[in-house]
């Protein structure tokens, strides 16, 4: 007897408490406590507490413990990249999404029906984690946090680049850079090693752990140091990280501060100017405008279902690319770490 | 045109002038000619090149680019010329690909607008997005809002250890893209000869008295002048040309058409320019709205009138006076006045006087507008560019105060940049508070700390960068006078003003009246 392959929509769903699969009685980076969830990556819109049963990448469990100690899930599963597992009828793998440190698309396979929801991604090379697999599908479940065309983000050793002639040309002044916590504040960091800086990196406290599991995961981010141990004087000229939103009170214990900002947001002039950033380095974790399209290329994916962001542009834009994309709300997620 | 792009790119975001200062010098070090000298006219201010329109810029977009995503992304950037050169659909090129500045700005230079808007796309598709964004600004005329002559030249001289009076003193006798004065900072050749331009001689200028040392000055030795509160001008003829610069050596002749019109020997003179108001020295607000206009009009001429008040002659014929005492250049000074034709020219009176005291009751009873004080000059001193300590002295009159209501704050700048330093008062018109000034503290002012602390607990709105506070907070301002201004709501704006101090004991309803501060406006 031939089996009709199902409907994508008939077995898995858009709930109030995140992406559900039916026949694996699991969610996807549920935003609600649930018996069996899959999470993406670590961040906390996509990573919560208090789920039952927890399956991810190593990486990304140790980035949980990191964060929830033991609210991270009762029973935690690791997985790494490419080994399937079944869950009844559903076939599961984990595909390495580019975003951070352990970050993964979920693509699961039933009655001969594929659909991969990629969490958050980006394209381009990022030393801190596995590159992005594109994996052909029937449905590719997309973010679009930079679904306009005018973001296109640049070369990062352009704005590594601006960073360290900002040094050179201002040896007296703090360069404080605002960071995200998980992913961004790694990154930039072996991007600067990378680009021969190795001076001592300064860590705001909130940063340290994470920087711990990364190194643990064996990526090599040299000498860094605690800000809170740092002397006044020892600041000029120098890199300190830290989360943003650092109000002025806190600015002043550094000499004569420079504020900058990683963030794929630096690409608009006015929001640079709005949250006070002098120096803006646009770098993203999300993928840009092109790695979006580009994406929907190569998964060759017939439907395409986008979630958080700005989905009307993508939209359009896989329509002009002959690409059925539509709109899938989805509670709960943030322009958090962009 | 990367380079060029990323001096842009970094002056637009730093107000702070020691900063743009090391921003521009790092890119003469780096950029070679003529770009460098473009880049230089660019930011001096120096260039008059055909402007794209915005609409012209939105049909290229439109070209190239789906309406609707285009629109989508337009509301979301904000700015025309920005979105643009962000969505421009094309791969980023090599550097090597990319229009040298140069390239760009002659070519420029010899279009028509409809011409330039055709070349705009060709360009479009060889830069980076930076580099796009740099090239609409400039071709919208994007960039000249914030051009500064002074950057230029202060940049010049940090970047080749000259001196800002030589580089002040050559600038005005050399064009864009300057190569001769490259040539001569770079050691390649000598200094450009401009024994026959109209050129900028820096200012002398005048300490303030230390009122106690006055015991121990003779006044023989001294003369005495109203002390002109307008902008500091030279009016220089030489070589059939005419020139007015201001204070910091900019070229203002074409604001000012009919000072010294009718002049036909070289000379150079050293004046105050006023605004006049019935043929009386009137508040300077109407100097400011005549130098916002690149070409007075003669509605403008007779509208907002304006005088050049002389006090000294630095050049007459082919002889250079400045070597002379002060006293000799006077009298020749009144000798040519006396005998030569004149329009909007007149001179500065000197005072009599036989004792300070006589001076001290002078000085004491003036409130006019107009007059800001006393200057003492001593009578055997040569012309000097820059500060010589006691040759000249400015003896101001006391500053007016009034407690004004603290009504928003944001960020000062450099050392003061996290704090809310940046303060805009009001004073009461019936029972609103309507802003009549603005200040900003450094980081040495003592009441820094204090309004930061007090703003930071009673912000109730914020406006971008702009916070407003819950009225309570009386501060008593100094300032020098009042000025009319359309600019602003209460139709006046303090001058020069400052913190004296916080008035915590005094009742917000108690502060100033808009009423009777235009009374003080000239």
């Amino acid at each position: 007897m031939h089996l009709a392959v199902p409907k994508p929509e008939t077995w898995i769903k858009s709930t109030p408490a995140g992406l559900y699969c039916e026949p694996a009685d699991l969610y996807i980076d549920p935003t609600r406590k649930a018996a069996r969830a899959v999470i993406t990556h670590g961040h906390s819109d996509h990573a919560r507490p208090g789920h039952e049963r927890v399956l991810a990448t190593a990486a990304t469990l140790a980035l949980m413990e990191e964060r929830y100690g033991n609210r991270a899930g009762r029973e935690r599963q690791a997985l790494a990249y490419g080994v399937p597992l079944r869950l009844g009828e559903v076939t599961l793998r984990l595909l390495p999404a580019g975003h951070v440190l352990g970050s993964a698309q979920v693509a699961l396979d039933y009655r001969g029906s594929r659909i991969v929801v990629s969490g958050d991604y980006k394209r381009r090379r990022d030393p801190t984690c596995a590159g992005f697999v594109p994996e052909s599908c029937d449905v590719f479940v997309t973010e679009a946090t930079f679904g306009l065309p005018v973001f296109r983000h640049p070369h990062d050793r352009d704005e590594i680049g601006k960073l360290l002639r900002s040094l050179r040309l201002f040896p007296e002044r703090a360069h404080l850079v605002g960071v995200y916590s998980l992913g961004k504040c790694q990154r930039l960091i072996a991007l600067l090693r990378e680009a021969g800086y190795d001076a001592p990196i300064y860590l705001d406290a909130a940063l340290v752990p994470y920087c711990a599991v990364y190194e643990r995961f064996g990526v090599a981010l040299g000498q860094l140091l605690p800000l809170e141990e740092a002397g006044r004087e020892d600041l000029a000229g120098k890199i300190v990280l830290s989360t943003p939103g650092g109000d002025d009170e806190w600015l002043r214990q550094f000499p004569a501060p420079l504020v900058a900002m990683a963030s794929g947001w630096m690409l608009v002039r006015e929001r640079a100017r709005s949250w006070g950033v002098e120096l803006p380095l646009v770098l993203s974790d999300h993928a840009d405008w092109d790695e979006l399209n580009q994406t929907l290329l190569d998964v060759h994916a017939p439907e395409v279902w986008v979630t958080h962001g700005r989905e009307e542009a993508l939209i359009r834009q896989a329509a002009r690319n002959g690409i059925r994309a539509r709109a899938l709300s989805l509670a709960g997620f943030t322009e958090e770490g962009s | 045109m990367k380079r060029f792009a990323e001096l842009i790119d970094a002056l637009q975001r730093t107000a702070e002038p020691r900063a743009r200062v090391r921003f521009l010098t790092d890119y003469l070090a780096g950029a070679g000619d003529p770009d460098r000298g473009w880049a230089l006219a660019i930011v001096a201010g120096a260039l008059d090149l055909p402007t794209v329109t915005p609409a012209q810029l939105r049909a290229l977009a439109a070209e190239r680019v789906d309406p609707e995503l285009f629109a989508w992304s337009h509301d979301y950037v904000g700015e025309l010329a920005e979105t643009v050169a962000l969505i421009w659909p094309v791969e980023t090129p090599s550097e090597n690909a990319m229009p040298a500045l140069a390239e760009v700005v002659e070519t420029l230079l010899r279009s028509t607008r409809e011409e330039a808007r055709t070349h705009l796309a060709g360009w479009l598709d060889r830069l980076d997005p930076a580099g796009r964004w740099a090239l609409l600004r400039l071709a919208t005329g994007g960039l000249r809002a914030g051009a500064s002559a002074r950057l230029a030249r202060d940049a010049l001289a940090a970047w080749s250890d000259m001196g800002i009076d030589r580089i002040e003193a050559v600038w005005h006798g050399v064009d864009p893209p300057y190569a001769a004065l490259f040539a001569w900072l770079d050691g390649r050749a000598r200094e450009p000869d401009l024994r026959n331009h109209p050129s900028f001689t820096p200012f002398m200028l005048a300490d303030s008295l230390d009122e106690a040392s006055l015991a121990g000055l003779d006044p023989r030795d001294y003369r005495a002048e109203w002390k002109w509160d307008g902008l500091r001008a030279q009016l220089v003829y030489r070589g059939g040309e005419r020139r007015l610069y201001s204070r910091l050596g900019d070229e203002i002749a074409s604001a000012f058409p009919e000072i010294g019109a009718g002049i036909a020997e070289d000379i150079a003179l050293d004046g105050e320019l006023l605004a006049l108001r019935s043929e009386e020295p009137a508040s300077p607000e109407g100097l400011r709205r005549r130098l916002m206009r690149s070409r007075a009009s003669a509605a403008v001429v007779s509208e907002l009138p304006a005088v050049l008040r002389v006090y000294d002659l630095l050049r007459l014929g082919e002889g250079d006076l400045r070597a002379l005492p002060f006293a000799e250049r006077r009298a020749r000074l009144e000798d040519w006045y006396r005998r030569s034709p004149r329009s909007s020219l007149d001179l500065s009176p000197l005072i009599p006087f036989s004792s300070w005291e006589e001076l001290r009751a002078l000085r004491a009873g003036t409130r006019k507008p107009g007059i800001e004080g006393l200057m003492l000059k001593r009578a055997d001193a040569p012309y000097h560019s820059g500060r010589h300590a006691g040759l000249w002295l400015k003896w101001k009159r006391d500053a007016l105060t009034a407690d004004c209501v603290l009504m928003y704050a944001q960020r000062g700048q450099a050392d003061a940049a996290s704090f809310y330093g940046d303060l805009t008062f009001g004073a009461w018109r019936a029972k609103t508070l309507v802003p009549v000034g603005k200040t900003c503290l450094g980081r040495g002012d003592s009441a820094l700390l204090e309004i930061d602390r007090w703003v930071r607990g009673h912000t109730v709105e914020r406006y971008g960068p702009v916070r407003e506070v819950s009225p309570g907070l009386v501060l008593e301002i100094a300032f020098e006078g009042v000025a009319a201004s359309r600019r602003h709501k209460s139709g006046l704006t303090l001058r020069s003003p400052r913190v004296a101090r916080i008035r915590w004991d005094k009742p917000m309803e108690e502060a100033e009246t808009v009423e009777a501060l235009a009374r003080l406006a000239g």
